[in-house]
């Protein structure tokens, strides 16, 4: 079962147009409607509310203001306990943060009257002066969160009083030593922009109370379990009084594992005891859930002549937005998921810090981090290499760890790891060697080749946990319950898969039921890469528990020592003579009857100690307009090392969708802000998402090195792939016409402007 | 959210016209595309489609395209396609998707006047007229400079010309409205015309300009006529100065592309 | 307002509101294969057929169907089963919210192209986003069952 690509378990359903997703499994004809009003204003306080039209409008049920609503703070970021997030926001407050926080919650019988409402409530704002800088937030006069009661789980370096979420520190080495041994030293600043999920299904949940007056949420989320516990204490309850169901979901990217429309259905239902939704538009997605955290960096790097860098220092400013959420991490992630390559490097210092800004809260996007880190870090050697004259391919071959490296900034010993074999296979596929640096096309156009490579991780090491069970049913069958979420990526598929292979069976047996807090035992959830790795391993810890109890059950059956038994796809037999078994669907049946009944299902938990380093290299080929500045790109290669390909038909679905979701970062995501603080990038008219014609060929191929701690040898592969993009484009652009683009996405303005100031310095 | 009280599909224009001025908050439908961007309340919205305005037919003089007709067969239909090389087809291809373009009217299209068109370039190069019902036949171009005034655009009407026509444009992606665009005709005379949209304001002619393309100026020099010509500004699209360069860069483009060169 | 239409081959008499569109009204009838991803006509998500020609309901005035026969996945899953298997086979359904706006352009795509090229099929799909594909394996299981249908000898492959 293990390297084949099988269809997903949810393909027909998917594809014949089933209702599967949260807005259409509302079952309650009288299901209220919940919509949000939302703040004109950047920074404001609250100064008076008034709702007393607006609750006369036919049909309204309830309007809730601040005044209505548990003042407790809580974080809507999916992360593990003790999160490294900051309790900064509530359900409602007298104050808002950003253009789209939330002000009033409307609730009624149907989508017009609660339109009709909104209109009606009347509040008056004191305006503040907003902070939309990310550099002028540390310090800046405006406080975006002067309250005391911010509870920080452990000290990550938060100081609200100076717009401060956190502070981080990374290192190995002395790196002002090492700049003095260097011949060459360069310092570059960069910037990347606060990219949109754009997951097609957007933010929504459904909220019911239950026969046992328990609260069951379904939702579009990413992982059940953290969405309860951001949920229960927002609204003030026991999370066990909460029961999240996470049924097939469209998209998420990190965008879900946020607890955004949750709280609300939650509170809503739980206050007037009637079932309630709330479904967000495109634009609510946009400029009210969250985006890519926008960074600046500075970084300098020194290296000798013959291309040994010698040492990297890199200062980075996180912009979180109106709340924390998963700033801090993704501070710390844009140079724990990226450095640990160049850990060759003798002297490496890391030092980011986090702020808050009046803008939307960033929150979780694939790469987290890491792919902003990768950006700076490859391009700042890939500058270095140009001032050089040395190939990037060298530099980076040269400066990279290979398998079995340890200490410095490496956690853990890396077990598995495919480099050369990862870039020299790129090479050929590009066509590198004919093709570097450019080749004219004609008197406007140009083809150029570009380059990079990224590391990441397979779950959060020492912090992620899952359990399974695994059990056989009646008929001989197994079922898989796993609290995991299928964003679509087909984790259910490949974990059945990895059930299948692990006892011995086909896919047709083995059922997998997911992302529900009541059925499903405990699961970090589906972020950080983790679930291959994660669940994975839980899974075939938990299957070789039932193997051997069924083969002890089957020994007192044909009383044949275990010893002797195999397990297979439907009985157990005899291992040298198949005439003597038992089937699966009788050891099924009487695992249920009578006095020796016992059903034979095992749980297994797997806590990671170490999180493995899967590794892409990315080349492509571009076509650049120099009367114009466009580029387009022409191919894409990623060879990827994801460890034991489990499913290669979705593992190369993850690297297409991976690498074109990095084109568009690289080349067409703008977003952009007014003045006063309001997103205009804000539907997909005005925020560009690559499209069939925007992405040229896509060339997918897999060069695995067998972990040997992960499930079958796995590791991730969800986030790695969209690394290489921004900073492989941004090294064609300059092997096609001599320019770095610094700032995130490389338009035909930015790289026409550039163009036309180097020729003006040159002249 | 738009909210609309009443919606009638009258059966003669006299009525439709009627019903239109009635109210303020009266209004034609056209595709509806963009018709849930913002928030408005109509009263009453009024469907042509029992107009019989849905045709595309050409005799000797003219091309006839009646307002109800939809983007996609301007895109298809043979006699557009054919029309001086395609101009029209060529530039309302580039339009989100196909479904879009299905619904997309050509009478509300031109009536909207969007400065990020990709029609308006095209039928002004190619000396469009609009016949209004109150307003009458007018060229395209006065139209597009008048005063809104309510009315209803019944077709465009395109003179039978001689000659190969254009479209160009720059788009930061393939679903995006452009950055900028433009389009150029070169009669069989060498007489030319111009027109650049997406400046960002509407497409407009570079009639002196183009005037000067006749008289034998070199390229370069109209091309950067045209940017004194024409105004240029900044939106999320692009700068003012990006848009004056590359308005350089459509022009000569299009001047290659309608054989220009054989100019000399 | 009463508007009478044919959905899926059934006629339907509805009370409608005016201001209601298509993607409403198909989906309150229980027709959840259409999905919502934008309101501005950009994402594909809600595509269907209005006589045959592929529209975008979010946007389409129920009161403009009147008369009309509309068709959404729901009335043509033995049809889009042959495509489907291909993309079932590519893996290139993914969270599969964008696939029934998606399967009924392709279908429609299929009806009005004879032999397209890539770059055709491209265009003609390019109104179709889909953030988790990266496209790529849409367009192979596309390819694919137009060959598959030419190999059969079925259809206007056959020239």
């Amino acid at each position: 079962m293990i390297g084949k690509g099988i269809r997903k378990v949810d393909s027909e359903s998917i594809l014949s147009g089933q209702p599967i997703y949260t807005d259409d499994l509302v079952f309650h004809k009288d299901v209220l409607i919940i919509k949000l009003l939302r703040s004109p204003h950047a920074f404001a306080r609250i100064k008076n509310i008034n709702i007393d039209r607006a609750k006369k409008v036919e049909g309204i049920v309830e309007i809730y203001t601040y005044k209505d609503v548990p003042q407790v703070r809580y974080s809507e970021s999916g992360e593990s306990y003790p999160d490294p997030t900051p309790y900064d926001r509530m359900l409602l407050e007298p104050i808002v943060r950003y253009v789209g926080d939330e002000v009033a919650i409307i609730v009624g019988e149907d989508e017009v009257a609660v339109e009709k409402a909104m209109k009606l409530v009347k509040v008056e704002y004191e305006v503040l002066e907003p902070v939309l800088d990310l550099i002028k937030a540390e310090g800046h006069s405006s406080i975006i969160h002067p309250e005391d009661d911010i509870f920080c789980p452990f000290d990550f370096g938060f100081n609200g009083k100076k717009n401060i979420v956190s502070r981080f520190k990374l290192g190995k080495g002395d790196v002002e030593e090492e700049f003095k041994n260097c011949d060459l030293v360069i310092e570059r600043t960069y910037h990347t922009q606060a990219q949109a999920h754009c997951m097609m299904e957007t933010h929504r949940a459904y909220s019911y109370i239950d026969a046992n007056g328990r609260i069951v949420v379904i939702s579009s989320n990413q992982s059940a379990y953290h969405m309860r516990r951001q949920t229960a204490k927002a609204i003030g309850l026991p999370v066990s009084k909460l029961r999240f169901i996470k049924p097939r979901i469209g998209g998420g990217f990190g965008g879900k594992n946020v607890a955004l429309a949750e709280p609300y259905v939650a509170f809503v239902t739980w206050k007037t005891k009637r079932p309630s939704k709330l479904i967000y538009t495109r634009k609510e997605t946009f400029a009210a859930s969250t985006s890519r955290h926008e960074m600046k960096f500075d970084v300098k790097i020194g290296s000798d002549l013959e291309g040994n860098i010698k040492a990297i220092d890199i200062n980075s400013i996180n912009n979180t937005g109106a709340y924390g959420a998963n700033g801090t991490v993704v501070t710390m992630e844009a140079a724990q998921n990226v450095l640990p390559v160049y850990n060759k490097v003798p002297a490496i210092r890391y030092r980011g810090k986090t702020v808050y800004t009046n803008i939307v809260s960033a929150g979780p996007l694939r790469g987290y981090g890491a792919t902003q880190g990768t950006f700076i870090t490859d391009t700042a050697i890939n500058e270095l290499s140009s001032k050089l004259g040395i190939e990037p391919v060298e530099i980076k071959l040269n400066n990279t760890i290979r398998k079995g490296a340890e200490g410095g900034i490496l956690k853990n010993p890396i077990k598995s790891l495919n480099v050369e074999k990862c870039i020299e296979r790129g090479k050929e596929l590009i066509g590198w060697d004919e093709k570097y640096p450019n080749k004219e096309i004609n008197s406007t156009k140009v083809r150029a080749v570009g380059m990079s490579i990224a590391i990441h991780g397979s779950g959060i090491a020492n912090i992620d946990s899952a359990t399974v069970i695994v059990q056989m049913v009646e008929d001989g069958t197994y079922i898989l319950l796993t609290g995991s979420s299928d964003l679509g990526t087909g984790s259910d598929t490949v974990l059945a898969q990895i059930t299948a292979e692990s006892l011995n069976t086909n896919m047709d047996r083995i059922t997998v039921y997911s992302g529900d807090t009541d059925a499903c035992p405990y699961d970090t959830g589906a972020y950080a890469s983790c679930t291959t790795y994660l669940t994975g391993n839980a899974i075939v810890r938990a299957c070789a528990e039932l193997k051997d109890k069924i083969l002890k059950i089957a020994e007192a059956k044909l009383n044949i020592p275990a010893l002797f038994l195999e397990l297979k796809e439907d009985r157990v037999c005899h291992k040298e003579d198949e005439s003597i078994y038992v089937f699966l669907s009788i050891l099924g049946q009487e695992s249920v009857l009578g006095p020796d009944s016992e059903v034979l299902m095992a749980n297994a938990t797997f806590g990671m100690p170490e999180s493995p380093r899967p590794f892409i290299a990315g080349f492509v080929e571009i076509e650049l307009d120099k009367s114009t500045g466009e580029v387009k790109v022409i191919n894409y290669v990623a060879v990827v090392d994801c460890g034991t390909v489990i499913n290669p038909n979705l593992a190369r679905i993850q690297v297409e969708g991976g690498i074109t979701q990095g084109i568009g970062l690289a080349l067409y995501e703008d977003v952009k802000y007014s003045d006063s603080g309001r997103l205009l990038t804000d539907s997909f008219i005005q925020y560009n998402v690559p499209s069939k014609k925007d992405i040229g060929d896509i060339i997918v191929e897999f060069q695995p090195d067998y972990e040997p701690t992960g499930p079958f040898g796995a590791k991730s592969i969800g986030e790695v792939v969209i690394h290489t993009p921004p900073p492989a484009i941004a090294n064609a652009v300059y092997n096609a016409v001599g320019v770095y683009i610094r700032d995130l996405p490389i338009t035909s303005e930015k790289v026409y402007m550039a163009m036309k100031e180097s020729k003006d310095n040159k002249d | 959210m738009v909210t609309i009280k009443e919606y009638i599909a009258p059966k003669t224009i006299e009525e439709a016209y009627e019903l239109l001025i009635a109210r303020k908050n009266n209004l034609i439908l056209g595709g509806c595309g963009f018709i849930k961007i913002g928030s408005r309340n109509i009263n009453t919205a009024i469907d042509l489609c029992n107009l019989s305005l849905d045709y595309i037919v050409e005799n000797e003089e003219e091309i006839l395209i009646g307002a109800d007709t939809t983007l996609r067969q301007l895109e298809i239909n043979n006699i557009i396609k054919n029309h001086c090389g395609g101009a029209i087809s060529q530039g309302v291809s580039y339009i989100v998707g196909v479904q879009f373009r299905n619904m997309a009217r050509v009478g509300a299209s031109v009536f909207s006047r969007y400065g990020f068109s990709d029609l308006l370039p095209s039928l002004l190069v190619l000396d469009a007229k609009v016949r209004l019902y109150k307003g009458g036949v007018m060229d395209l171009k006065d139209f597009l400079e008048k005063k809104y005034e309510k009315d209803i655009l019944l077709e465009v009407i395109l003179p039978k010309k001689d000659g190969i026509a254009v479209y160009d444009c720059l788009r930061k992606s393939s679903g995006d409205l452009p950055i900028i665009n433009g389009a150029m005709f070169k009669g069989n005379n060498c007489e030319y015309v111009i027109a650049i949209g997406s400046r960002p304001q509407r497409a407009k002619l570079a009639e002196k300009s183009m005037e000067a393309l006749e008289y034998g100026a070199s390229i370069d020099k109209v091309a950067d006529m045209v940017v004194d010509e024409l105004h240029f500004g900044t939106n999320m699209r692009g700068s003012r100065e990006y848009r004056e360069e590359m308005c350089k860069v459509l022009i000569k483009r299009m001047h290659d592309k309608v054989g220009g060169y054989h100019d000399r | 307002m009463k508007v009478t239409l044919t959905i899926n081959n059934s006629n339907r008499t509805l009370d409608v509101r005016p201001d209601e569109f298509l993607l409403d009204t198909l989906r309150r009838l229980g027709y959840l294969s259409v999905q919502r991803g934008c309101d501005t006509s950009s994402c594909g998500l809600c595509a269907i057929w209005v006589d045959d020609e592929i529209v975008l309901s979010c946007t389409y005035l129920t009161v403009r169907a009147t008369g009309k026969s509309i068709t959404t996945l729901e009335g043509v899953r033995d049809e889009a089963k042959k495509f489907t298997d291909f993309l079932a086979d590519e893996g290139a359904e993914q969270c599969g919210y964008c696939a029934p706006g998606f399967i009924m352009t392709v279908l429609a795509m299929e009806k009005e192209l004879i032999n397209p090229s890539e770059e055709e099929i491209c265009h003609y799909l390019n109104g179709n986003l889909c953030r988790c594909t990266g496209y790529k394996g849409q367009i192979r299981a596309v390819k694919k069952y137009l060959e598959s249908k030419v190999a059969r000898g079925e259809g206007r492959w056959l020239q």
